[in-house]
């Protein structure tokens, strides 16, 4: 079978199931839809392996296929494109999907039954996400990718409302939806801009013509493309939740949790990396860009982290982390290591899903219960939930040979030695690697370790999830491992297999790397150099989880330190909401309003006043003309008709009586004709 | 034995019915009355058509007998409809009372 032509069937498999389960969802029982939701996109999954097992045999590694037309003037098709870029995403997106879906279908199985409740109406939900997520990474334009991208924000904002009776969480998904239409309004700017630069919006059209020589590099200076490329990144910010946009993603904890380790952990929040990479060519011209990126991810990376160091909801922890290290992806991005961030994004789709289905596990544990402060000691009482986020949380840690560490080593070692790098992108980029296991650990001590800190009825409540749960979660964990050992450092040898992951990707940013005239020349590589910075993150992220250690597990409550000022501010999440709130919220839409109100009424109200009274004063004059005029001339022709019709018209009696007789006469007078005269 | 019935009965009895309703509708004021009387016109001048399509032996005159039917179906509906309109705004179906249409 040839499934590279059948590439636009991976994406409409989850639409066929969604579409089935969200019309006839209502006459399904639950067994047949946990057998629909996950099948769909186990479905998806074989056909993505079989395609890019099929695409990795190809000599030019690109295939293309254009399903129909759509906007041919600016080269937008219902396209798909599957590269190695593409190939990563489809698997990531299917396979976490997949195992994601068996675990909710345990997760969500005390959701009410078929007619009244959310189970259908859930897996539907997330089938139309995965459909969408699929078409954003497959097309092969930026019109369609925007569709998907507008798709799996749709989804996300239902998902988040997923509980729509509790007033918080649809605040926090119409939060979502209003903070994501501010970047897309800059992908869509970013687009019409990329359009009036390059004549098409395909992605191998737009690569090719920048990578042509036709453009020059913008080094310190900001034209059309560095524009058009800090829009697109706008569009990135809001999606992948970097500053000044992060704020939605936190809140987006009201979703039922498989729903954050899907779309706001591995798959959505990723797809503003995913966009930047795709648009490498166009960074490649843009250094100043590039710059700014990667200063906002720094920013965002250990912004996200140091909240996350202070945070007692289990879930918000984990989403300022997601947060954080999408900020990393960024850094890479920015520093022209693209590969390096799609191996993150990979890496931690593994790890950061997994640390939430554990979550959604502990959760379901502790009958819904989400404060850390009230959990403890559940280590022996849930085993593979404990030991899965075990590995997990030192995965994101970055201690080796687990797989965050290789990715989030390639990244700090691309940020200190990239021409774009810096030695202070770099430390930013180690300090939030030690809040990073910090935080973690700390989640873990609080979670697992100590004393139990529930209230009786919980604790005798306490079980471990079913295998739908357990067994995802051991996938993950496997993957958490192991994900990271096909992209090695070079320290470590250099070969096709030990850095599998970039020669893999390469030959989608090689065109890049040629436009950027030295600056992707890779860096000459200073072995010492690079094993002492290993060394050192090393060290941070063991440094971060012994501090945990010591602070949550041999302390007692009361011997901690309160941080003094600096906590107040971090629980506080440095006032980013408030200031949102004071500026946007209550200064634009409300204190805006007052001096809206005033320009109304002196300004906009004048005018129409003003309009009003001229439009009185003409009309003065055409009631004078239409009552002498007009009603002159017509009541003339009146008076004629009636002058001329004098006696006649009193034949018009208004009786119906004297007509019939007029009528009998007329009648009788033809007739009496007829018979006399002729 | 009764004579056989030829058309001038038919005509006698098409003459006596346009004779009641010519007389109906000059001296009855109630619409519904004047509707009925115009029925009965129609219906002369019907017996009228198939006579003499009988006489003539042709078959175009009950054919248009019956277009006669349609219309008088479709008038009558027509008619009643504007009479309760008329009912509901004035409160009468006494055509004396009802002479706004005039000079």
């Amino acid at each position: 079978m040839n499934f590279l032509e059948l590439i636009w069937l991976i994406p409409l498999i989850p639409l066929g199931g969604a579409a089935a389960m969200l019309f006839f969802g209502r006459r399904m029982d639950k067994p047949l839809i946990s057998v629909i939701g996950p099948g769909t996109v186990g479905l998806s999954l074989l056909l993505s392996i079989g395609a890019v097992a099929q695409l990795a045999g190809l000599e030019k590694k690109s295939h293309e296929v254009v399903l129909f037309e759509w906007l041919p003037l600016i080269g937008a098709d219902w396209g798909f494109l599957l590269d190695p870029l593409s190939a990563v995403m489809i698997l990531v997106v299917t396979l976490v999907g997949f195992l994601i879906h068996i675990y909710a279908t345990g997760y969500m199985a005390h959701e009410p039954g078929p007619r009244h409740g959310g189970f259908y109406r859930f897996f539907g939900y997330m089938n139309l996400f995965v459909f969408f997520m699929l078409t954003l990474v497959l097309a092969n334009n930026y019109p369609l990718l925007f569709v998907g991208w507008e798709g799996v924000g749709l989804c996300s904002y239902l998902l988040i409302g997923f509980y729509f009776h509790k007033k918080s969480a649809s605040d926090a998904a119409n939060k979502a939806f209003i903070v994501n239409r501010i970047g897309d309004a800059g992908f869509i700017l970013g687009m019409f801009f990329l359009f009036q630069a390059v004549g098409s919006l395909r992605f191998v059209e737009v690569n090719e013509a920048l990578a042509s020589g036709r453009f020059a590099p913008e080094t310190g200076a900001f034209g059309l493309l560095s524009l058009t490329a800090v829009l697109l990144f706008v569009g990135a910010t809001g999606k992948s939740a970097q500053i000044p946009l992060f704020v939605w993603l936190p809140d987006a904890m009201e979703g039922p949790t498989p729903v954050s380790a899907l779309i706001h952990a591995a798959t959505m929040v990723t797809a503003g990396v995913y966009m930047c990479a795709r648009s490498n060519a166009l960074l490649a011209l843009a250094p100043e860009t590039s710059h700014i990126i990667a200063a906002v991810g720094a920013a965002t990376a250990i912004l996200a982290a140091s909240i996350g160091l202070v945070q007692n909801d289990i879930k918000r922890v984990l989403a300022y982390s997601t947060v954080s290290q999408l900020g990393y992806m960024f850094v890479a991005v920015g520093v022209g290591a693209w590969w390096a961030a799609i191996f993150h994004l990979y890496t931690h789709a593994f790890f950061k899903a997994l640390l939430f289905l554990g979550a959604g596990s502990v959760i379901h544990a502790m009958s819904g219960e989400q404060d850390m402060r009230r959990m403890g000691g559940l280590k022996d009482k849930i085993p593979v939930t404990f030991r899965t986020m075990f590995i997990a949380s030192l995965a994101i840690a970055g201690i080796p040979p687990l797989a965050g560490f290789f990715s989030k080593d390639e990244i700090l070692w691309q940020a200190w030695s990239s021409p774009l790098g810096s030695k202070a992108l770099w430390t930013v980029g180690w300090v939030t690697a030690a809040m990073t296991a910090f935080y973690m650990w700390r989640l873990m001590f609080l979670t697992f370790y100590g004393e139990g800190r529930m209230d009786e009825h919980t604790r005798h409540h306490i079980h471990e999830s079913p295998r739908s749960m357990t067994v995802p979660l051991t996938v993950l964990a496997a993957g958490s491992v192991a994900a990271g050992w096909i992209g090695m450092p070079k320290v470590f040898g250099e070969s096709h297999f030990l850095q599998a992951f970039e020669h893999w990707l390469a030959p989608v940013f090689e065109a890049a790397a040629r436009g950027m005239h030295g600056a992707g020349e890779a860096a000459h590589h200073d072995a010492a150099m690079e094993w002492a910075l290993m060394g050192l993150s090393v060290g941070a992220a063991l440094g971060g989880i012994l501090l945990a250690r010591h602070v949550y597990l041999r302390l007692k409550e009361h011997e901690r330190p309160s941080g003094g000022f600096i906590y107040p501010v971090l629980y506080n999440k440095w006032y980013v909401d408030d200031i949102y709130n004071a500026l946007f919220v209550e200064g634009l839409a409300k204190g805006g309003g007052g001096a809206l109100a005033q320009f109304d009424a002196a300004v906009v109200d004048g005018g129409v006043n003003g309009t009003a009274w001229m439009t009185r004063v003409i009309s003065k004059i055409s009631i004078w003309y239409d009552t002498w005029i007009v009603d002159g001339l017509v009541n003339l022709g009146a008076f004629t008709v009636r002058a001329l019709s004098f006696p006649v018209r009193f034949l018009q009696t208004g009786f119906i009586h004297s007509y019939a007789l007029m009528f009998l006469a007329g009648v009788l007078a033809i007739f009496g004709y007829y018979w006399w005269v002729r | 034995m009764l004579a056989p019935v030829t058309t001038a009965h038919y005509l006698v009895l098409s003459t006596i019915l346009l004779l009641i309703g010519v007389v109906g509708i000059l001296t009855r004021r109630n619409v519904i009355v004047l509707m009925m009387s115009i029925e009965i016109i129609l219906n002369a001048v019907n017996v009228n058509l198939i006579a003499f399509a009988r006489n003539l032996d042709q078959v175009e005159g009950q054919v248009f007998a019956i277009f006669v039917i349609c219309v008088a179906v479709a008038e009558a509906a027509v008619g009643l409809g504007i009479l309760i309109a008329l009912f509901r705004n004035k409160e009468t179906v006494h055509v004396d009372e009802i002479d706004l249409l005039k000079w």
